[in-house]
């Protein structure tokens, strides 16, 4: 086979061709199979938990049936002693927890309600519907029955919609969250705002040494090409710890303020937004840098030169012929830079303050603290739309090779 | 930069131009020098100027049980995860060098997407799926995710040592009768081993850094030492940071000058004659 391909005649097509596109598959296929089991499958499964939520549904089955007959507001007496039910034997199988957990993450507060109408619930004779309600008050309001009725369904969208602050109202249709229980879209427009904010201050960094990169003898760009390295080579751990002694109030950068007359005061720089824009813009500089120089090495000076000798100002130059040239490597960089900001977490952990925590610390909050799994995988899913939207518009459009870059 | 006659403003120009690169490398390399002085501070304070010189913080770093444990984990799991990676992600590079390879257009982001995922997203996904089976909180576990994060940087230095390998070899091997797997051993591997060894360092240094994973993986006996400075730094600021971030700091370093160095070389050594 191969001594015919080398000869120059086509390789004749069918079996034999298939199983010389099987052999180089079957050499990647045990990398592959482990992406897919330590890497795809765990995504997956995440993602799953927004929107299959079994739980209510498996706690309160005689209660489930017996709406179907009650399809709005506070239901009657037979709901009641189906719930009664319910409880009694999910106090008994030890599942009443998972349920009060549960049920809580959609209506705050039900927690401790559940709990005690569970114990009411196992008292003989049975409760009646008025001393369920008083041991239970959200059992007398429509939200609490709007909660059940919608977890009765094993598939729910009610995280991916809290996850844009939106919520099913009671009349079935979708609404915005009341503004005080409104988060989410703050917490994904500040991660939005301070990824663009850390990717103009790249770009603003990178261009000019970038420019100048490629017009300074080898040597000297070598060297500088080291200096982006070394810090690039750093992990974002260790430059995130050299920022925040950095910016303590009796730190470096406030020595160097207020020796330089720019500042009166020492600054809170610690645990503020300035603070992580600055780091943050340190550990990407270098993302954003790369690419712009590779781009910028291919532009052939003398097509700026012919410009030039036609008559062109040097400003219609860099306009004409030199950006659109390197606008590739511009936008690579930027949106390179902009999706790993989307993405962080470490940083606002250490250098941020509470108001300044991105969607990550949030997802890692509802898992470490809340244990509110769904919460965590519907804003995961947001989060990973979102980037990897721009990483296929990225290597579709750009043709960035990421590997391409030290 | 400057046209063979400049003008005054032209040299104004070039000269801010300049300038301002010069501060802009202060600002890329200054900061991570600064705990490199303070790890050697004999006080316990953050701030220049230094109180005396000493070793104690090294001491502490190197002699204490809790931080020779993480150093020991980092090291476990780090040596786990590169012999993997390495391995599957050299395999994989030969497979993605055939230019038979099948669907290759999907395959490739596919391979890389572990480095474009947020890592919290992947981190808090593996904790789900590992607890499930049982994976959570065991060096295994740790060490199959340290590979994931780990391969491409492999898949992709030794695929490029492998762009410059003539493909002839092969053929020339097994016309001459050598099987497969002696061909690679006797000609394709010496060939390509210095784009190995480079993904390898890598493969290492992505999982010594590594630390969100881990933070959801694992308990109370199998901390890093980045997972030690990380809860460090979140709760008590010990000057014993500035030791763990310099030592951190000058392994990476090291290994990846190394590893670029091979690289460049087994891009040279791997093209064919003239």
């Amino acid at each position: 086979m191969s001594s015919i391909a080398m000869s120059g005649v086509k390789p004749r097509a069918g079996a034999t061709d298939r199983s010389d596109s099987l052999r180089p598959l079957a050499l990647a296929a045990p990398l592959l199979l482990l992406l897919a089991f330590s890497f795809g499958a765990p995504i997956v499964l995440l993602l799953s938990r927004a929107v299959y939520e079994p739980t209510i549904a498996n706690a309160l089955p005689h209660t489930i049936a017996a709406l179907r007959n009650d399809s709005a507001g506070v239901p009657a007496e037979p709901v009641f002693r189906a719930l009664a039910d319910d409880l009694k034997t999910d106090q008994a199988a030890g599942a009443i927890y998972e349920f009060a957990k549960t049920l809580n993450t959609r209506l705050p507060g039900a927690r401790s309600q559940v709990l005690r109408l569970a114990r009411l619930a196992g008292q003989d004779p049975a409760p009646t519907r008025e001393a369920m309600i008083k041991a239970a008050p959200l059992l007398g309001e429509d939200q609490g029955w709007t909660a059940i009725r919608s977890g009765s369904n094993r598939f729910t969208s009610f995280f991916l919609l809290s996850a844009f602050d939106l919520r099913w109202t009671d009349q079935g249709t979708i609404g915005t969250v009341p503004a005080d229980q409104a988060v989410f879209t703050r917490v994904f427009g500040r991660t939005f705002l301070i990824a663009t904010l850390v990717t103009l201050a790249t770009l603003a960094l990178a261009f000019p040494l970038a420019y100048v990169m490629t017009n300074v003898r080898p040597v000297i760009a070598g060297i500088v090409l080291v200096l982006v390295l070394l810090p690039f080579w750093t992990s974002i751990l260790v430059r995130t710890a050299a920022w925040t002694v950095i910016l303590q109030k009796y730190g470096l950068l406030n020595d160097l303020l207020l020796w330089l007359g720019m500042t009166s005061d020492r600054l809170e720089l610690m645990y503020s937004r300035t603070g992580l824009v600055i780091a943050m813009t340190h550990i990407q500089l270098p993302f954003t840098l790369l690419p712009i120089y590779s781009v910028m090495r291919a532009v052939q000076t003398s097509q700026l030169r012919a410009a030039q000798s036609l008559g062109a100002r040097p400003f219609t130059v860099f306009r004409r012929v030199y950006l659109p040239q390197v606008m590739p490597g511009v936008l690579a960089g930027c949106l390179l830079t902009f999706i790993l900001c989307l993405g962080y977490y470490i940083t606002p952990v250490l250098v941020g303050g509470a108001s300044d925590q991105l969607i990550s610390n949030f997802i890692a909050n509802y898992v470490n603290v809340e244990l509110n799994w769904e919460m965590a995988a519907a804003l995961s899913f947001v989060l990973l739309a979102s980037t990897l939207g721009l990483y296929v518009t990225m290597t579709r459009y750009l043709g960035l090779d990421l590997f391409k870059m030290g | 930069m400057l046209s063979p006659y400049p003008t005054t403003s032209e040299r104004i120009r070039v000269a801010a131009l300049w300038f301002w690169c010069v501060l802009v490398l202060i600002f890329l390399v200054v900061p991570i020098f600064v705990p490199v002085p303070l790890s050697f501070n004999s006080g316990s304070f953050f701030t220049f100027p230094l109180a005396g010189v000493s070793t104690r913080w090294y001491e502490v770093v190197l002699g204490t049980p809790r931080w020779r444990a993480a150093i020991g984990n980092s090291l476990l799991i780090g040596a786990g995860a590169t012999v993997l990676a390495t391995f599957l992600g050299t395999l994989t590079a030969i497979g993605l060098s055939d230019p038979k390879f099948p669907a290759r257009r999907f395959v490739v982001p596919l391979l890389i997407s572990p480095l474009i995922v947020p890592v919290v997203v992947t981190a808090v996904g593996t904790y789900l799926f590992y607890a499930r089976l049982g994976l959570a909180n065991t060096y295994a576990g740790i060490i199959l995710a340290h590979t994931v994060l780990a391969s491409p940087f492999v898949v992709v230095t030794v695929g490029a040592s492998l762009s410059g390998f003539d493909r002839n070899l092969m053929r020339a091997t097994s016309i001459l009768g050598a099987r497969p797997l002696t061909g690679f051993f006797r000609v394709m591997l010496p060939l390509i081993l210095p784009g190995v060894l480079s993904g390898a360092a890598f493969a290492f240094v992505t999982s010594f850094d590594e630390v969100v994973v881990v933070q959801f993986l694992a308990n109370a006996q199998q901390r890093t030492l980045p997972l030690e400075m990380f809860t460090g730094l979140r709760e008590q600021l010990s000057p014993a940071i500035t030791a763990a971030a310099t030592l951190m700091m000058a392994l990476s370093i090291l290994l990846l000058i190394v590893a670029n160095l091979l690289a460049r070389r087994s891009r040279q050594a791997g093209l064919p004659a003239e």
